[in-house]
């Protein structure tokens, strides 16, 4: 999961500080693992280099999570382009995938897209393995059936959501 | 929008309203031959209502179907029958096979109504069985088989009179794993083998992993992914 | 089982109590309770079923009360005819007093219906007033029945009117009536007396039989009216028990479902057994009603030249209870039957395997048990066939019950046996062969109604040929014959009447008497006739004639056992209107056969085609003597292409005589009550075979319905809407036509046998059969029909959608 990338979209509404980023990570995805400040420190400086946030202010006092971020054009693109690109098909990438819907629905982007793109993506490999599937041995497809069921788990994990997108946007929104 | 080149079968801002409610909303399509594409989305979305307008079962309220260089939403009921009749082959989740007729009969059907003698089409509806490896329960009624078994020879009869598209809704839907991916087997590699294309509408990702690529309805609209990569 | 529970043994310390006497009780009542609420809570679908149910049972019930009062009301008629009857044959002559009335019978014919007429002329204070009329009459009024009323007012009736132009000053009253159609009329008259007769003209002081004769009915007419109960009830017995099997599929369904929640297979035979109760109770209460309906229906109705009051219809109340408690027993022992074969299971219904063949051998011995039944009476006659009423209607029962044991045979194995053919052919075939039962059950109403309608067809057809026997009257000669009472022989004026009545070619008049060689109980007796010599002619071949001329016929087949050269031997003195030894002495005018009498030859023709024989006189020839004892007759040649022709000459007849009668002569005598019968046979089994129409079509309906998924799937793949309703239409048709196969055979075979026991020879009357077949046809393309549009309707691909 790209930490980087999640608070760049946090950001997209609007400027921040970074106690208040660290905040609001915290409350939507951080529910077994809240965020080090030194993380959002180091993060926010590596976004800084590349020109993705700009600082937009400092209040007074020090510290790192004094000063207010704002999010730049290269920044929202990369943003942008992460959403769109489907995750590696892969066990426990539901997090990550949370994440990108969740960050979606934040930032008014069509979550559906995020999903299709992620079924799109997963039913390719499971039509590799299908493929090697039908061309194997017996230890080939159950090996093959083993991955092909972890995947469905996901799919079907990637439609419940899609059903519940109305109801997330209404929870992460409010 | 001019259907893509070479596609079999396409339709273009398909529309279709059952009462109040809009099954589809401008849903696209289309379709080479010899490709099997998988029609997915949740239940609801008008999956089944695309499939129906592309098989002329219904007739869309606004839009246009291409098969073939033909114009399908122009044709009349008893063109289109014919058509279902001699070009596309139709399997369903249930209740499809005539109870009463046998097997063998319930396969061979399809060329009957299209006039051949009971004889011959009873003839190759074996051949089809023979190769769906269901051939030796050609005396036997459909009450009398399990329910894997009267999916495949549904799947015969679909593919007895030749079809240049199966139509394929939810087949798997009343089956078992193990059963369902024989099924899909057997349904893909006889399409393969006599060039048809496949439209399998399924909800099912197993299955949808047999097609060469999916279709995505969501709220009456249709999404190929195919480009999204 | 004792409802106490004081007798049961008290010391059961452990283990679960068994219930109660007393809440078994009470569940049963609440499963049969259950049922009941089922059947009408199953939607519109439910309400349809149970509606139907109850109008099949209704109109069962109907027709059973309707038997159980019939033979009341014939014995009220029956009480009503004796009570007013009048002219007996009695021949006592009672002397004038205040206390007598000279009643004549002034009856006539209007059309094909027969009027009964009184002249009344009360001869005191004290004189008898007929039942139902509550003052005499005065000359020039009358009194009628309502019947009558109506006729006259009409424009139909207004030649009738012509001929009793009398003041109507009143109605006859239901008591004097036997029937609400009767036609009858008492009319004033005066100077009666001088004419009383014997038959037509008498004294009494009294109404009423003095014989009463228990009239022995017809056994015929007894035969014919069983068999047309048994033939109307059968199918509506069949109807019921098809009737409570109706959506058998979805509420075995339904029962299942109970199962699943926890009922035992009691419960569900209970709950089962309370849904047909509530059927056959609701059914009950539309008989009830379909029967008050129809008794007053039954006033309006004119069958056998009979017609009821609504008052005469009442069940004996025993036979009603019988009624009310066995049509819901019956239904329920139907019902649980019908479940016999069949598992209830809590997943589903489970037929208890694939139900054995058929076997033919015990469905055969119920027809051939009816036929044996009533073969003692073949050959009986109407003279000696005092049918055992048991043995008959048992008889037919079996029979017809064969049709419904024979019929699910017959259709197994010739569907079994059906083979190539169209899709449709193959989709009706083989459904047929799937469920062979259900096909045979459905059409068995309809195969016991025609097998039955047909075999009463044929005894109609035979016994109206007996009854139509040939009058031997040739009608090519005339066509009506008018009797004028003695004291007005055939005057030239009355001749010249009924000549001048449009629609008379021809009258040929004669006075006719009864010539005895005795005074007194005469041994050899033959006709006397006097006529013109164109007149005689016409009645017997002479050699010449002048008026004064006298003849004698020999050879006559009208003079047979009469020697006609000894008893007309010149100089032999006869005597006119000869006694009778215990009658009252008659006339007994002497005449001598005159020395130059005749030989004449007996001659065919004019005589409705028989010969004349005894002695004819010329005018000239018959002393005026002889007229007291001379009759008129006068025999008409019409054009009976004149409409009402024959009504035209009763009313010139009326005119000239109100006590004079007439006669038509026709080739066969046609009772027109066998029309009367013949379309109420047809409008019954027509009734009938609709009901059953419209159950076959609720059933076929409920199989569509069913099969809405298998129907849009077809449709997909292509399959022609042609192909499918042809496959519904020989679904239906197939089964039909065996039953009506089968019906014909059993139909024909029991009229035979119906017609050898009334001795009439067994002729086969095929429009009959035909029309009956027709009917059954008819109901299946209706049915085909109606069940189109839900089929097509099912046919649409919204079938499709699993939603």
């Amino acid at each position: 999961m790209s930490i980087g990338h999640t608070l760049l979209g946090l950001l997209e509404s609007g400027p921040r500080h970074g106690y208040d980023l660290k905040r609001a990570f915290d409350e939507q995805f951080g529910h077994d693992r809240p965020l080090h400040y030194g993380q959002v420190y180091s993060t926010m400086s590596r976004l800084l280099k590349n020109g993705l946030v700009v600082v937009d202010g400092i209040e007074a006092g020090d510290g790192p999570e004094r000063k207010r971020y704002a999010i730049t054009d290269a920044g929202i693109t990369d943003v942008q382009q992460w959403l769109a690109t489907p995750e590696k098909p892969e066990p426990y990438l539901q997090s990550t995938l949370y994440t990108k819907v969740v960050l979606a629905l934040l930032t008014r982007r069509d979550a559906a897209d995020v999903l299709d793109t992620q079924r799109s993506e997963h039913l390719r490999s499971m039509r590799v393995l299908t493929e090697r599937k039908r061309r194997g041995d017996l230890a080939d497809q159950l090996i093959c059936d083993h991955a092909l069921f972890h995947l469905e788990a996901d799919l079907r994990w990637l439609e419940l959501t899609a059903a519940r997108l109305d109801k997330l946007r209404e929870a992460v929104t409010r | 929008m001019t259907p893509p080149a070479g596609s079999l079968l396409s339709a273009e801002q398909l529309r279709k309203a059952y009462g109040p409610t809009l099954a589809l909303d401008g849903a696209e399509f289309s379709i080479h031959p010899g490709e099997v594409v998988a029609v997915m989305g949740p239940s609801g979305s008008g999956k089944s209502t695309l499939l129906h307008c592309l098989a002329g079962i219904v007739t869309p309220d606004s839009g246009t179907i291409m098969y073939g260089g033909r114009e399908l939403s122009a044709m009349s009921d008893a063109e289109r029958s014919a058509l279902r009749r001699s070009d596309f082959g139709f399997v369903f989740q249930f209740g499809q096979l005539v109870p009463e007729l046998t097997c063998v009969e319930n396969v061979a059907l399809p060329l009957r109504l299209n006039g051949t003698s009971r004889k011959e089409a009873e003839r190759a509806a074996l051949t089809w069985m023979e190769r769906l490896e269901v051939d030796d329960l050609r005396k036997k009624r459909p009450g009398e088989v399990s329910g894997g078994q009267g999916q495949r020879v549904a799947v015969a009869r679909s593919l007895v009179t030749k079809p240049r598209v199966l139509f394929a809704d939810e087949p798997t839907g009343a089956l078992d794993s193990l059963n369902g991916e024989r099924v899909m087997e057997l349904l893909t590699d006889a399409a393969r083998s006599t060039d048809a294309a496949v439209v399998l509408v399924t909800h099912e990702a197993r299955v949808a992993a047999y097609s060469d690529r999916e279709v995505v309805v969501r709220d009456g609209r249709s999404r190929n992914m195919e480009r999204a990569v | 089982m004792s409802l106490s529970t004081g007798e049961r043994p008290r010391a059961l310390p452990t283990g679960p109590v068994p219930d109660g006497g007393r809440s078994r009780t009470r569940r049963v009542a609440a499963d049969l309770a259950m049922g009941v609420r089922f059947a009408f809570t199953g939607g519109r679908e439910g309400w349809t079923r149970a509606v139907l149910t109850a109008v099949g049972v209704g109109l069962g019930v109907a027709l059973l009360l309707l038997t159980t009062a019939l033979p009341n009301a014939l014995e009220v008629r029956h009480e009503r005819e004796t009570a007013r009857t009048d002219i007996t044959y009695v021949d006592e002559r009672l002397p004038k007093a205040d206390d007598t009335l000279v009643v004549a019978n002034v009856g006539s014919d209007f059309r094909d219906d027969s009027i009964r007429g009184r002249a009344l002329e009360p001869e005191g204070p004290r004189a008898p007033l007929p039942p139902g009329v509550e003052r005499f009459p005065a000359k020039g009024e009358m009194v009628v029945s309502p019947a009558l009323k109506e006729l006259l007012a009409s424009d139909s009736g207004a030649l009738l009117r012509e001929r009793l132009p009398d003041r109507i000053v009143g109605t006859i009253g239901e008591s004097g009536l036997i029937g609400s159609g009767e036609l009858a009329f008492y009319q004033g008259a005066e100077g009666l007396a001088p004419h009383i007769e014997g038959g037509r003209i008498v004294r009494i002081d009294g109404y009423g039989d003095p014989n009463p004769t228990s009239e022995r009915s017809d056994p015929v007419l007894l035969l014919l009216i069983l068999v047309i109960f048994v033939v109307l009830l059968m199918p509506v017995v069949v109807f019921i028990a098809a009737a409570v099997r109706f959506g058998g599929e979805r509420r075995d369904r339904r029962l299942a479902a109970l199962r699943l929640v926890g009922s035992d297979s009691g419960m569900t035979r209970r709950i089962a057994a309370g849904e047909a109760l509530a059927g056959a109770l609701l059914g009950l209460v539309f008989g009830a009603g379909f029967f008050m309906a129809g008794r007053q229906l039954a006033g309006t109705a004119v069958v056998f030249d009979i017609s009821v009051f609504p008052s005469y219809l009442n069940p004996s109340p025993l036979l009603a209870l019988l009624v009310a408690v066995a049509v819901p027993t019956a239904a329920v022992l139907v019902t649980l039957l019908a479940l016999r074969g069949v598992v209830i299971e809590p997943l589903g219904v489970v037929r208890a395997g694939r139900p054995p063949r058929r076997r033919l051998w015990w469905r055969l011995l119920l027809p051939l048990a009816g036929l044996a039944m009533l073969y003692p009476m073949i050959g009986a006659g109407r003279d000696n066939g005092d049918f055992n009423q048991y043995l008959v209607t048992g008889g037919v029962v079996l029979v017809l019950v064969g049709v419904t044991a024979l019929l699910p045979w017959v259709v197994e194995t010739v569907v079994a046996r059906l083979g190539a053919g169209g899709v449709a052919w193959q989709l009706a075939v083989r459904r047929l062969q799937m469920s062979s039962g259900t096909a045979a059950r459905m059409v068995n109403g309809i195969a016991v109604a025609v097998a039955g309608a047909i075999a009463l067809q044929m005894l109609f057809a035979g016994a109206e040929g007996d009854y139509t026997r040939s009058t031997g009257q040739d009608v090519t000669w005339a066509q009506m014959e008018v009797t004028l009472p003695s004291a007005v022989p055939v005057s030239s004026a009355a001749a010249g009447k009924l000549r001048d009545t449009r629609g008379v070619n021809e009258v040929y008049d004669y006075s006719e008497g009864h010539l005895g060689d005795r005074a007194l109980d005469p041994e050899a007796t033959t006709t006397l006739t006097v006529g013109g010599c164109a007149a005689l002619r016409e009645i017997a071949d002479l050699p010449s004639c002048a008026d004064g001329d006298v003849f004698a016929v020999h050879g006559a087949e009208w003079d047979t056992g009469v020697d006609m050269a000894k008893l007309a031997a010149p100089g032999r003195k006869l005597y006119l209107d000869p006694s009778y030894e215990g009658s009252p002495k008659s006339l007994e005018i002497p005449w001598t056969v005159p020395r130059d009498v005749k030989a004449a030859k007996p001659r065919r023709g004019l005589l409705a085609g028989i010969d004349r024989g005894g002695v004819l006189l010329t005018p000239k020839a018959a002393p005026d003597t002889l007229a007291p004892a001379l009759e008129g007759h006068a025999y008409l040649r019409l054009d009976e292409s004149v409409p009402d022709v024959h009504d035209r000459v009763r009313n010139t007849v009326a005119a000239v005589d109100p006590l004079a009668s007439t006669v038509t002569w026709t080739e066969t005598e046609r009772t027109g009550r066998f029309d009367a019968v013949r379309t109420g046979l047809f409008v019954g089994a027509a009734c009938v075979l609709a009901l059953i129409g419209a159950s076959l079509l609720v059933s076929q309906l409920e199989q569509l319905r069913e099969r809405k998924k298998l129907l849009s799937a077809l449709v997909a793949f292509g399959t022609r809407r042609r192909t499918l309703s042809l496959s519904v239409l020989w679904q239906t048709a197939i089964p039909v036509a065996l039953g009506l196969l089968l019906a014909s055979v059993v139909g024909l075979t029991l009229g035979a046998v119906l017609l050898k026991m009334t001795a009439t020879p067994v002729r086969v009357d095929w429009t009959g059969v035909l029309a009956m077949a027709g009917i059954g046809a008819a109901v299946v393309l209706v049915v085909t029909l109606l069940s189109l549009p839900p089929l097509l309707r099912l046919m649409r691909p919204e079938g499709l959608r699993t939603e």
